[in-house]
């Protein structure tokens, strides 16, 4: 395997400011992707996967701070980049789509120039051409009869065409990394399916890298090479997704995977796991945030958590893994 | 877009219904005899009766009710106590002051709540948002009879910068040729800049007192719309696309957000009306509403109620048209009808 | 119930000093509504043409008007009846709306469909013109006013019992009530109508300084308080005829107090919505 990093998140930590108290939503968050690698973040509702990517996009909200870390990208470190540098470097290099197309996208606005806008912005089309090229993005996204569909307005598209405009949004500038974040909750079955094989063709195609936020572990062992398991802000598994189904060293992702037989783990599964996340703005969080719902918990456990080695590309932060 | 037209025309008809229902009771409730009211305080027994047989006030109700609704029909408010004149022909001769008043105040009021509003959200929490807070609030609370004297006296008694408040015009001018009735454009349609400059300068005082009243709900509107727009889902997906703040602000959050303050002008308006009475009364301003407080004072019934009427229907209008706009703006509106 | 919501009161309060000062404000109008009378340093109605017009001074606070009456005494007194109006009217809106719109929100059909109406026809109107149509109507008396004011504050209060009392039908306590053994009404006054209290006292407050605004305009324009009687709207208006002339203190001292009357209300009124409904904060 080539190993080119697209993007390297290191010891990366956010805290919010809230009416009662400051939350400590994510700590010493560390992960890569390389280059044509597809990594899916899991983790259950709540753990932080959403604030990592608007952390390292840099679109969190005024009240969120990143208190430490760095996010390489392309030779510079992501959130050391002035706001209007990184803003040259949104929708060009970095790339990012939300769950609910429906509210992503502009409701008063023809969904055409909407992607026309991306492309004027970042000099992929001029004024002129944009309308032009827009249509042409819509080809790529396979939307049917894509002069019409430019003008048309988000309501009056699916759900699953409002998702495909978002990527055409996405792609249109060719970034070198897509951050999709649970792109396919919300809509059925077999649009999920086409959504990520869109996703993923378009991401062999040009190479590029993309991180794939989704709660869903079956939809992310069948679409990513590697699978990084998030739990209250901590990054407690990261495993090549055969590695993390054959063997996972981590407690919560073990009980992630047993809860439900096969590979249809989702969602309703992580509720079965005992007890529920802590509450983060504890002054006192243990060293592992998963102590408190842990079976096998010892002495040990309340030391600073260790990086453990256990295979190729698969690491853990446990002290008694299994 | 007729259908759009069509169907905000079809839910101002009970508005317009209950409207002239409404205006008929009120001279109905009059205590003691209507018929002595609207003959006045003067008049001889004979008179009186005369007036009851005129007003129809010897039938019965619903029998009175047709003849009010045909006289409406007809355009005919009755007439004016004091003057003689028929109080139609009186409206509609001062409704231009009144209209060319409440216009250049929501213009000014606008002009000022809507940047401000848009501040306050984009810089929340800053001292732009506490300005905000304060105006909004201060705005509300000035009774705007009150706000016009104290400009008056500061801007006219103690600086001496405004024309006496006294009317539309610097009593030496003559006003400009009738075209809309409006000086300022009339003026200037005829080319005459000194009547269009003292016509400004009559009319700066009363807008702005007008203005400061009805700013607040704008400029409250326009804050919680531009920060509810601000946090929602589409405006962050155009900060990940890269988009300049500017196109996010402007082209994206704003106007998203200036579609409720639309629907909000509904509430600006009933406000401005108001005020209009009690503005018109402060500066001798020769509107509908001087008109009708004059009346009030005389006991000439007639031109008070054709004065609350004119008002309701204008009121009707407005709304149907601020609803019509609304449906023209917004695509899910207009691509729905 | 009642000890979390002293606590986040008090939480509000230290968020939001301006609503601590409203509190004092509103004190301070209470006990001039109170004792007025008995404060006030001269009667108010006393005139004197020999100290007619006379700018402030130790002797007369906020100077003496036309007739050489003593304009602190008079702004002092007036507070009865400037807030007695403005009570009075937004009890009988709270009175005629709450039980309309609850009505209404409760058994919905032709009992909403009229009340609807009802509200619609008068959200017609430019609420203060029909107010004026009102009082010049029923006759130029200070009941009419309260009267009037009611009147256009009406819809409001229709519609916030109505959309309250819509959602409590079906809710669990409602149901309890009913199935053991209560009559439509019974459940309606004794079970729906306190529940909506609270949100309709945060309504109350916020409409007190529109009442209050309503009023004071009605009597600026000579309707409804008639001289010589001390009222707040019609000094200014008294107070407007010397204005031009730099007279300024007749006029300023009644509206001022005025517009602190309502500044305080509106603050009072933000303040308990805080208080009692954190959700509706903006
Ligand atoms: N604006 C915010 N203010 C306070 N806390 C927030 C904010 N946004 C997110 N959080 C907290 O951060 C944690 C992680 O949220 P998120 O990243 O959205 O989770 P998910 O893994 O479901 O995407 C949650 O506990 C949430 O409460
Ligand atoms: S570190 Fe200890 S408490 Fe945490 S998951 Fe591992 S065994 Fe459980
Ligand atoms: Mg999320």
């Amino acid at each position: 395997m080539t190993a080119i990093p697209a993007l390297a998140v290191e010891d990366l930590s956010v805290e919010f400011r809230t009416r009662s108290g400051v939350v400590k939503v994510l700590e010493h968050v560390g992960f890569s992707v390389d280059k044509g690698e597809t990594v899916a973040l899991v983790g259950e509702s709540g753990s932080g996967k959403s604030v990592t990517a608007f952390a390292v996009m840099g679109i969190l909200d005024a009240a969120g701070k990143v208190t430490s870390g760095r996010a390489m990208f392309g030779g510079s470190d992501l959130l050391a980049l002035s706001e209007r540098d990184l803003a040259e470097q949104r929708g060009r290099e970095l790339s990012m789509i939300f769950q609910n197309p429906r509210t992503a996208l502009n409701p008063i606005r023809r969904v055409g120039r909407q992607i026309a806008d991306v492309l004027v912005r970042h000099g992929g089309a001029t004024r002129n051409d944009a309308p032009q090229a827009a249509i042409a993005m819509l080809k790529k996204v396979r939307i049917p009869d894509p002069e019409r569909r430019a003008e048309a307005y988000p309501f009056e598209l699916s759900g699953g065409m409002c998702q495909r405009i978002m990527i055409a949004i996405a792609l249109a500038c060719r970034p070198a990394l897509l951050i999709a974040d649970e792109p396919t909750t919300g809509l059925d079955v077999t649009t999920q399916a086409v959504i990520m094989d869109l996703i993923g063709e378009l991401a062999g195609e040009s190479g590029m890298a993309t991180i794939f936020i989704t709660h869903d572990l079956a939809l992310a062992a069948e679409y990513c090479d590697r699978i990084v398991v998030m739990h209250a802000g901590h990054i407690v598994e990261a495993a090549p997704g055969r590695a993390l189904f054959d063997h996972a060293r981590h407690p919560y992702s073990a009980k992630l995977l047993a809860a439900t037989p096969g590979e249809t783990v989702s969602l309703e599964a992580l509720a079965s796991i005992p007890g529920g996340l802590p509450d983060l703005r504890r002054p006192d969080l243990p060293p592992c945030r998963y102590s408190g719902r842990c079976e096998r918990r010892t002495e040990a456990c309340d030391q600073p958590l260790p990086q453990r080695i256990v295979g190729d590309h698969h690491v853990v932060a446990c002290w008694n893994p299994l | 877009m007729l259908n759009l037209l069509l169907s905000r025309l079809a839910t101002a008809i009970p508005s317009i219904v209950g409207v002239v229902v409404v205006t008929f009771m009120l001279t109905r409730l009059l205590p003691g005899d209507p018929a002595a009211y609207f003959a006045g305080l003067a008049a001889s027994p004979q008179a009186i009766a005369e007036i009851r047989t005129k007003l129809g006030l010897d039938k019965s109700l619903p029998e009175q009710f047709v003849a009010y609704v045909g006289d409406l029909l007809q355009g005919n408010l009755g007439n004016s106590l004091s003057t003689g004149q028929p109080v139609v022909t009186e409206i509609a001769t001062r409704l231009p002051a009144s209209a060319e008043l409440t216009l250049f105040a929501l213009i000014v009021a606008v002009g000022i709540a809507i940047p401000l509003g848009v501040l306050a959200a984009v810089k929340q929490g800053t001292w732009v948002d506490h300005l905000c807070r304060i105006v909004t609030t201060a705005g509300v609370s000035l009774p705007v009879f009150f706000t016009g004297l104290l400009l008056a006296y500061v801007f006219y008694y103690l600086l001496q910068w405004a024309p006496a408040p006294t009317g539309r015009l610097d009593i030496f001018l003559s006003p400009p040729p009738d075209i809309t009735g409006f000086y300022l454009i009339d003026s200037l349609l005829s080319g005459n800049l000194e009547t269009f400059w003292s016509a400004l300068r009559q009319l700066a005082l009363p807008a702005i007192s007008m203005a400061i009243f009805s700013l607040a709900p704008l400029a409250r509107m326009t804050r919680g719309s531009m920060l509810a727009v601000l946090g929602s889902d589409f405006i962050r997906t155009a900060r990940a696309s890269g988009l300049s703040p500017r196109t996010v602000v402007f082209t994206y959050a704003f106007r998203n957000a200036v579609l409720p303050v639309i629907t909000t002008l509904g509430m600006v308006f009933s406000f401005l009306l108001g005020a209009n009475v009690l503005v018109e009364t402060v500066f001798a301003w020769p509107g509908i509403g001087l008109y009708a407080v004059n009346a009030l004072i005389t006991s000439d019934y007639a031109p008070v109620q054709g004065f609350v009427l004119t008002m309701a229907v204008l009121y009707v209008t407005l709304n149907l048209t601020i609803d019509f706009v609304y449906g023209l703006v917004d695509p899910r509106v207009r691509l729905e009808s | 119930m009642m000890l979390p919501l002293l606590r986040h009161a008090r939480y509000v309060l230290s968020e939001n000093p301006v609503t601590g000062l409203a509190f004092g404000l509103f004190a301070l109008f209470m006990v001039a509504a109170l004792f007025g009378p008995l404060l006030a340093p001269y009667d108010p109605l006393q005139s004197n043409a020999a100290m007619a017009l006379k700018p402030p001074s130790a002797a007369h606070w906020f100077g003496t008007d036309q007739l050489g009456r003593d304009i602190f005494s008079r702004v002092l007194v007036a507070t009865r009846l400037d807030l007695t109006i403005a009570f009075a009217s937004v009890i009988l809106a709270f009175m005629l709306g709450a039980l309309s719109g609850v009505a209404a929100g409760y058994f919905g059909g032709w009992t909403d469909q009229i009340v609807g109406r009802l509200a619609d026809t008068i959200m017609a109107f430019p609420l203060f013109v029909l107010a004026m149509g009102i009082v010049a109507a029923l006759g130029n008396e200070v009941i009419n006013i309260v009267i009037a004011t009611a009147i256009i504050n009406f819809p409001l209060y229709a519609r916030v019992a109505r959309a309250e009392a819509n959602v409590r039908r079906e809710a669990g306590f409602v149901e309890a009530a009913r199935l053991s053994g209560n009559g439509e009404t019974r459940v309606l006054l004794g079970h729906i109508l306190p529940n909506i209290m609270p949100i309709m006292m945060v309504q109350m407050s916020l409409t007190m300084g529109y009442a209050i605004l309503n009023a004071a305009g009605l009597s600026f324009i000579g309707l409804g308080v008639r001289p010589p009687d001390a009222e707040w709207g019609i000094m200014v208006a008294e107070g407007a005829n010397f204005i031009q002339s730099g007279e300024w203190w007749i006029a300023l001292f009644p509206g001022a107090a005025l517009m602190l009357a309502v500044f305080c209300f509106n603050l009072l009124g933000d303040g308990l919505r805080d208080i009692i409904d954190p959700r509706m904060r903006t």
